[in-house]
């Protein structure tokens, strides 16, 4: 009986925790920019994706380009080295959009659906220049050892009849992110630049009659989200597999996530974003193997157990941000109204 | 006046009419999930029709020339709208296509049967072709699935599974296989675990594997496109720890999938329609020579199909959509004198004088009245990275 609860529990460490925690971080990482973009200019960036796709899409060809040169991390991937590459790419970006579109909104004080709107068509452009430039398949660029914990050789170890599996990204995903979020914090609670910011938000007049510049605060949110884009998309594509038009449909979980936990409020773009992948895979899992471990056998299931097939993982985003929309609208961390 | 004007507009006339070459579409999804097989596909469906220009025998020395559009294997809009460019625009004769099974019934309905334009599918293996309203239009040489189930069902018996879960590609191909499949191996004592479909073209698969390593089955069959979902569930699979036991139908036999995955899809078992009869291995000779890769999947089943084609045209001694219709039968069964692969000029020769021809080219091809072929099938096993041949079924 010991040995099958020790069994139900790795089951599900591989199955439901250790992936939703990566998830989890690369959704936190991609609300976070969308927070701060509501939160300072004002408005949902929906290209915000494509800012992701456009950053990893650098990084790859980084990534490339190192691997021709023979240079590598040895265990680590790659794609680590050429993270800067893909921020840099995803920062130009995103301040020659604001420079060519969104500016010229800003200036006219523009209501945020307009905005909202030229983000969209920011998004599409965006998406064919990855598209262009490195085609619409399957890229990978994952290299080093894929896995730190390989399932088979728990299984051995262990003895125990259910294998985890923790792959490299996954948790490189989990340091990169933590090591982002303290650094943004840090950023935005101790510096000059990072106070102007959080006051531009809470009162955009107050903050220019104090002497705010800003056109650097704008400067600062977009290289800031920008990088953040980068960072996670980069760390989606190593965790999973690299698609162009994927990144589209990561951003329906992240504005889950950032709504979930009150948009403007950068703590809960992180907890949104952990909510939204915990329910999204916990909601699909089937619990069948799961439950012949825990309960008698008698009372064994015969079916999986699965409270929704995987087909509807998208939907869990869609019901995650009707209710919360319906019940508290500001969401769990007090954030603006949408 | 009035006279030299009509004397040269028919002498116009008949030097067009006499230049004038056959036209072939050869509609394949050069891109989309298997566009990693389609430029060898067509290539040896073009090397028919240029076996059959450089003879100087088709009808009276006339070219054939090949036409190429995208079906892209799961857009049907795109497939009809390059299949509508081909049969409209380019006034092709017919049309050597289209490949995935979703694709070749939308352009069949939509396309090929409004105009009566013959399709002859080299690899649309859904078992609901054999009973689609096509008017006698659409042929493949491609096997129906309804046998590739009752093949893999044998294949996965023989390895001594006697419970496996399946995930099979969402549409006609994925669907018909997988039901055919589950069918013949309950038959034959077998349990399916879980039977389940997955989208092509996500990023992640875990949640799809999750389920499917749940149903308590040891053996997973991928039912799935090679360049697509398929690979992302093997992907997954071995990522979570779920399934390192694989077996593959047709659409994940490729050298893509191997090397992307490495090598823990050695001992994977599939299935692809193909055989080891002379005729196949003198296609292969013949396909090398070209620089095109007879073994690889639908390579032989294409070359067939355009020789059909080309064929029925020469028997109808016109290049009429409809007299090459009534021709493709006749041509591809028996009685007649039997035409292998590389003998295209001795069949369109024979049917110059009137004789009879039986076409067996690389498949040995035997058509039935439904326009089904009725092929072998090759078992794989993934060996030293390789797809190698175990028996033929």
């Amino acid at each position: 009986m010991d040995i099958d609860i020790v069994n139900a529990a790795v089951l599900l460490a591989n199955f439901v925790v250790v992936p939703a925690i990566a998830y989890g971080s690369q959704l936190a990482l991609g609300a976070l920019g969308i927070t701060l973009v509501y939160g300072i200019l004002r408005f949902a960036n929906f290209s915000h994706g494509d800012l992701m796709a456009f950053g990893t899409m650098a990084a790859i060809l980084g990534t490339w380009q190192l691997q021709a040169w023979g240079i590598g991390l040895g265990l680590l991937p790659t794609a680590l080295l050429a993270l800067p590459v893909g921020i840099a790419a995803a920062v130009a970006a995103a301040l020659a959009a604001d420079r060519t579109v969104f500016r010229f909104y800003r200036v006219r004080r523009s209501a945020p659906m307009v905005l909202s709107i030229a983000s969209v068509g920011v998004m599409f452009v965006l998406n064919g220049v990855v598209r262009v430039i490195v085609g619409p398949d399957d890229r990978s660029f994952s290299d080093g050892a894929r896995y730190l914990i390989n399932a088979r050789e728990f299984k051995s170890v262990t003895g125990l009849s259910e294998g985890l599996s923790v792959r490299t990204s996954q948790v490189l995903t989990l340091a990169l992110a933590v090591a982002a979020v303290a650094a943004l914090f840090w950023f935005l609670q101790r510096t000059r630049a990072g106070k102007a910011m959080r006051a531009y938000s809470d009162n955009e007049d107050l903050a220019l009659l104090s002497g705010v510049e800003p056109d650097r605060v704008v400067l600062l949110t977009w290289a800031i989200a920008a990088s953040l884009a980068a960072i996670a998309g980069t760390l989606y594509g190593l965790d999973k597999s690299f698609q162009p038009f994927t990144y589209l449909q990561l951003l329906l979980p992240m504005f889950a996530a950032a709504i979930v936990g009150g948009i403007g409020q950068p703590m809960g773009a992180i907890a949104g974003g952990f909510l939204v992948a915990f329910s999204e895979i916990a909601l699909t899992y089937p619990y069948k193997k799961f439950l012949r471990y825990v309960l008698p056998e008698d009372m064994q299931p015969d079916g999986l157990v699965q409270l929704l097939s995987t087909d509807y993982k998208l939907s869990v985003s869609f019901a995650i941000l009707v209710v919360v929309l319906l019940w508290r609208p500001t969401g769990l961390f007090r954030g603006r109204v949408l | 006046m009035k006279r030299l004007l009509a004397v040269a507009a028919a002498l116009t006339m008949a030097a067009s009419a006499a230049q004038a070459d056959m036209k072939v579409g050869v509609l394949v999804g050069f891109t989309g999930p298997i566009e990693s097989l389609t430029p060898n596909i067509a290539a040896a469906a073009e090397l028919a029709m240029k076996e059959a220009t450089d003879s100087g025998a088709f009808l009276g020395g006339k070219k054939v020339i090949p036409v190429r559009g995208d079906s892209t294997c799961v857009d049907a809009g795109a497939a009809q709208a390059a299949a509508e460019r081909l049969v409209t625009s380019d006034k092709v004769a017919a049309i050597m296509g289209a490949d995935c099974s979703g694709v070749t019934i939308a352009v069949a309905n939509n396309v090929a049967v409004p105009n009566g334009v013959v399709m002859v599918s080299p690899s649309a293996t859904s078992p609901a072709i054999t009973t689609l309203k096509d008017k006698g239009l659409l042929f493949r040489t491609a096997p129906s699935d309804a046998r590739q189930g009752e093949v893999l069902a044998q294949v996965v018996k023989g390895r001594g599974i006697k419970q496996i879960a399946v995930t099979y590609t969402n549409n006609d191909y994925g669907k018909g296989l997988a039901d055919s499949f589950a069918n013949a191996f309950k038959a034959v004592g077998g349990k399916i675990a879980l039977a389940a479909a997955h989208e092509d073209g996500k990023a992640d698969y875990a949640a799809e594997v999750g389920a499917l390593a749940a149903s308590g089955a040891e053996h997973l069959a991928v039912f799935g496109y090679v360049d697509k979902g398929g690979k992302g569930i093997i992907q997954a699979s071995l990522d979570a720890g779920a399934f390192d036991k694989f077996i593959l139908a047709d659409g994940m036999v490729g050298e893509s999938l191997i090397k992307a995955i490495g090598k823990a899809l050695e001992g994977a078992a599939a299935t692809a329609p193909g055989s080891d009869s002379p005729n196949a291995k003198k296609f292969q000779e013949a396909a090398k020579k070209a620089g095109v890769k007879g073994q690889d999947p639908f390579a032989a089943e294409a070359y067939d199909a355009a020789a059909l084609i080309v064929l029925a045209a020469q028997a109808a001694g016109s290049m009429d959509r409809a007299a090459i219709q009534a021709k493709i039968l006749a041509v591809a069964n028996a009685p007649g004198e039997k035409i292998g692969p590389g003998e295209l000029a001795k069949g369109l020769k024979l049917l110059a004088e009137g004789k009879a021809i039986d076409y067996q080219g690389a498949t040995d091809v035997v058509l039935t009245d439904a326009g089904d072929a009725s092929g072998s099938y090759k078992e794989y096993e993934v060996k030293d990275g390789k797809f190698a041949t175990v028996r033929i079924h």
